[in-house]
């Protein structure tokens, strides 16, 4: 979902940047309240941010005979909210951009709205919709769609900067979706796997910290364990 | 909870091992590439006349550089994901490891210990 540097023409590359920079503020915000009032959470956020950070590093084979990789932006949306993943996702970006020429500096805006913006929002949103299902089934869901939406996201960024010159936008839609959609959707059942690994342990060893965030609560956790691996 | 976790593992191993073996890069040029790369491709290939207006600030020397790089991101996201984790078992008190040994995990010290 990198799109590279300077392949956004200077219009939508400064839009995009105009569209993600409020969801930064926002998200900063919100981790400098959680670290003054859940210092104990801190910690936890910091993993959140290093499971991104391990994810989007793996290029993973899929069956169309393509690599790809998944995002990591679901396990903190579910955990605190979808507003911090925007400056959590900023940095794993900004490491890739300005280290591995992975993206870029003119399409980190693009970049962010696609993986620390609507990745996560999808998540959280789709974590409370099936979250009646059972906790595990939830977090998949979440995490699955989230990295789908990400790429969704992408595909129609490259569409509305690089319409096909015959077919239009619809064709290039189809064009940049056949690139990425297919070839994700492995990546992204691998996402949601792995995140509902992480949630199970957070629940096994870790409950005061999902207390400390509210996300007993939130996800109706409540005192009974155990149903969270029957995903 | 330990064994769910691990059949959850066993899946995600299946899923990205799985297209390395099954005969999916038949006709490709580049098997395995990535779709970011080929979706930059596609761009070139319909407007060959777009110019990218900005070059990356710096860019790996080398293909094992970049690899180098990649490793790094992995392993710091990995180890305080891992330590955050083994911290927080190391600390959770034992009555709330009764899933876990409810579950088939590792049973806790005072049992692993008692003679046989």
């Amino acid at each position: 979902m990198h799109i590279m540097e300077g392949f956004l023409p200077p219009l939508h590359a400064a839009a995009w940047t105009a569209v993600s920079v409020p969801f930064l503020v926002i998200g900063a915000r919100r981790i400098a309240r959680i670290s003054r009032e859940q210092p104990r959470a801190k910690l936890l956020l910091a993993s959140a941010g290093a499971f991104a950070f391990v994810l989007s590093a793996l290029k993973i084979p899929s069956v169309t005979g393509s690599c790809s990789h998944p995002t990591g932006t679901g396990l903190g949306a579910v955990l605190f909210g979808p507003s911090v993943m925007a400056v959590l996702g900023a940095i794993v970006l900004l490491f890739q951009a300005l280290l591995l020429a992975h993206g870029g500096l003119t399409t980190l805006g693009a970049n962010i709205f696609s993986m620390a913006i609507v990745g996560p929002w999808v998540a959280y949103g789709c974590f409370r919709l099936a979250r009646p299902l059972g906790l595990g089934v939830a977090v998949f869901f979440a995490a699955m769609l989230g990295n789908l939406a990400t790429y969704l996201v992408t595909t129609g960024q490259l569409a509305l900067a690089f319409p096909d010159p015959v077919s239009g936008f619809a064709g290039a839609l189809t064009k940049f979706g056949g690139i990425f959609a297919l070839t994700q959707i492995p990546l992204a059942v691998i996402e949601g796997l792995l995140t509902v690994v992480v949630v199970n342990l957070l629940v096994q060893y870790s409950r005061d910290d999902l207390n400390e965030v509210g996300f007993d609560r939130r996800s109706g956790l409540g005192p009974e364990l155990g149903s969270a691996g029957r995903a | 909870m330990t064994r769910t976790n691990l059949i959850l593992l066993g899946l995600v191993l299946v899923l990205a091992v799985m297209p390395l073996l099954l005969p999916v890069t038949g006709e490709l040029a580049e098997p395995f590439s990535g779709t970011d790369g080929q979706a930059q491709a596609a761009i070139s290939e319909a407007h060959p006349d777009y110019r990218p207006w900005f070059e990356p600030l710096w860019e790996p020397p080398s293909g094992e550089i970049e690899s180098l790089l990649f490793t790094l991101q992995a392993a710091l996201g990995a180890g305080l994901l891992g330590f955050y984790l083994g911290l927080r078992r190391g600390q959770s008190r034992p009555s709330e490891r009764v899933d876990a040994r409810s579950s088939g995990a590792r049973p806790s010290r005072t049992s692993a210990d008692a003679p046989d």
